[in-house]
């Protein structure tokens, strides 16, 4: 699949800014991160311009941009227009909750921290569910899938949170979360690379074109002498070498040495532990890109089998 | 509403035969020059008169080798849009752009409410949707629904462009939900099936699988002799001639 850089960005981005809002809302209400208003609206701010961010980047995607709107129509089939109702939804308690932050309103700050809470894990579990939904593509329609977008929003969230609450001297909670889920992370995309690795394609080029009962089917002329659409958006393909370093880059830069780093916060905090978060944001963020965009660039589509484009792995 | 309709008893569909397309290209041809004027044109062009042009197209013809040595064979393959009884490209739609028609079957877009995600295009196996660059929309093949139903063309050829122009008869039309429908008699005769069950989609057209060769006696050519015109000598050319009687 085509990696395109809007919806690459787009995933990255509003899913760490959910995954920091998932973890200020929850580790607020229960005071593990300073109740300051200070750190709140930093948090909250930032979370809600990444997430407004990645939601702008992702009708650059779209053909039509100005009719983004009718999106939230089909909710009771889609899964994109459910991602859709719940970004939108979920700006509603974000927004009090901003509000609640800078008033220093902590009996609106607390419930309204819980449902923001909800409403980024809803909206992040139905994005995966837009890819795992996808029954064309064997490495999206996955289970693992849909748990690793909710890991790594998680993950790059926590790592986002203690960045900023080492400003407040208080890096400890989000660190140690932090440092647990990109261990996780790290283990989850490892388990998923070996699975699809080993995995069966969900048709063949005898079964797409019901010739194989005569013998193996190979092409011989394609329909078209330049390339189209089809080949553009669903036969992506990427050199295996590349795929392979991107890999190491993924999982090294952007879970195990992140987790690492955050490990260090969690135990030395101060000015030191600043530093450190600031190295482990960055590299998460490069780590993070390179990972989403193999998953698109790994992934391989059913129509690929009319051109004689084969299931590499 | 991209929820899927119940389904209705006209399944309205393509039959095409493997054994007698020869590739020819004349439905693709016939169905870029009906349609894109048609119900869901235009179909553009990139870069028509300069290398790297491509442009939308509801239908393509590739060629495949299957098998090998005699009993191996050349196949042409027309691919469009198969008008699944459960749609995918359908369900995803998050705008309600995207339909099956209740009344017939048939799978449509509606390009005014299309905000070109193109997530359908993923969805759907078999590549029968592309992207219009130009308007910004997702386009597919709409089984030419302004022929089909189109009282201003002689009956006769209210049919798909497809269908009306293949000289080779290979592509048929009809209602593949009447068991006694002229398709449907031709798929259960000839063993019609679908491309890719696995993934569940239940496409209603149909293909027909290339006939087998028929089986050659391989055994070892008879001893003819000499040809008369090969003797040269007269009279032993005439006791052949009797001898041949």
């Amino acid at each position: 699949m085509n990696p395109a850089p809007s919806i690459v960005f787009f995933t990255v981005c509003s899913g760490a800014g959910y995954g920091l809002l998932f973890w200020l809302g929850l580790l607020r209400f229960f005071g593990l991160v300073p109740a300051n208003p200070g750190f709140g609206v930093a948090a909250c701010g930032l979370a809600l311009v990444m997430v407004m961010f990645g939601l702008l980047s992702s009708t650059a995607h779209l053909g039509r941009p100005e009719r983004a709107w009718r999106a939230l129509s089909q909710w009771r089939s889609s899964w994109l227009s459910r991602e859709g109702v719940a970004a939108v939804v979920t700006f509603a308690p974000a927004g009090l909750l901003l509000l609640a932050l800078a008033a220093d309103n902590e009996a609106l700050a607390r419930p309204m921290g819980l449902l923001s809470a909800a409403g980024a894990a809803i909206t992040v579990y139905c994005t995966g569910m837009i890819y795992a939904s996808l029954k064309t593509i064997r490495q999206w329609h996955h289970p693992l899938v849909v748990p690793g977008y909710l890991l790594f929003g998680a993950f790059s969230g926590a790592v986002l949170l203690a960045l900023i609450a080492a400003f407040w001297g208080a890096a400890a909670v989000p660190a140690g979360i932090a440092a647990v889920l990109g261990a996780c992370a790290f283990l989850l995309k490892r388990l998923y690379w070996s699975s699809v690795d080993g995995g069966r394609p969900v048709a063949t080029m005898e079964s797409a074109t019901g010739l194989g009962f005569i013998g193996t089917v190979r092409p011989l002329d394609p329909p078209h002498t330049e390339t189209n659409y089809l080949l553009r958006e669903m036969a992506f393909r990427i050199a295996r070498v590349h795929a392979a370093r991107l890999r190491r880059i993924a999982a090294l830069a952007g879970f195990a040495a992140p987790a690492l780093l955050m490990l260090l916060v969690f135990l030395a905090g101060g000015v030191v532990g600043g530093v450190l978060a600031v190295a482990a944001v960055a590299l998460a963020t490069a780590g993070l890109l390179a990972e989403r965009w193999l998953m698109f660039a790994e992934a391989t589509h059913t129509v690929s089998l009319y051109y004689g484009v084969p299931d590499r792995r | 509403m991209t929820s899927l309709p119940q389904p209705g008893a006209k399944k309205l569909g393509l039959v095409i035969d493997l054994d007698t397309c020869v590739g020819c290209q004349a439905c693709a041809t016939n169905c870029k020059e009906w349609n894109t004027s048609g119900h869901m044109g235009p179909l553009p062009d990139q870069h028509p008169y300069s290398a790297g042009q491509e442009g939308v197209w509801f239908n393509r013809v590739h060629s495949y080798e299957a098998g090998d040595g005699e009993a191996g064979r050349t196949v042409h393959f027309p691919r469009s849009c198969l008008h699944c009884e459960t749609p995918a490209c359908v369900t995803v739609c998050p705008t309600g752009a995207s339909y099956k028609r209740a009344e017939d079957g048939i799978v449509l877009v509606n390009t005014d409410m299309c905000i070109g995600c193109q997530l359908c295009a993923w969805a759907c196996p078999y590549g029968a949707r592309e992207f219009d660059e130009d308007q910004g929309v997702m386009k597919k093949c709409t089984l030419c629904i302004d022929r089909i139903y189109n009282e201003e063309i002689p009956e006769a050829r209210r049919v798909p462009a497809c269908v009306s122009t293949c000289p080779a008869n290979a592509r048929h039309f009809g209602d593949l939900g009447d068991p006694d429908s002229d398709v449907s008699k031709l798929v259960a005769e000839r063993g019609g099936f679908e491309l890719m069950p696995e993934l569940g989609y239940k496409p209603v057209n149909r293909y027909l699988p290339p006939r087998r060769a028929p089986k050659v006696d391989a055994g070892p050519p008879k001893d003819a002799g000499p040809l008369p015109s090969q003797i040269t000598n007269p009279l032993l050319r005439w006791v052949d001639k009797v001898l041949s009687r």
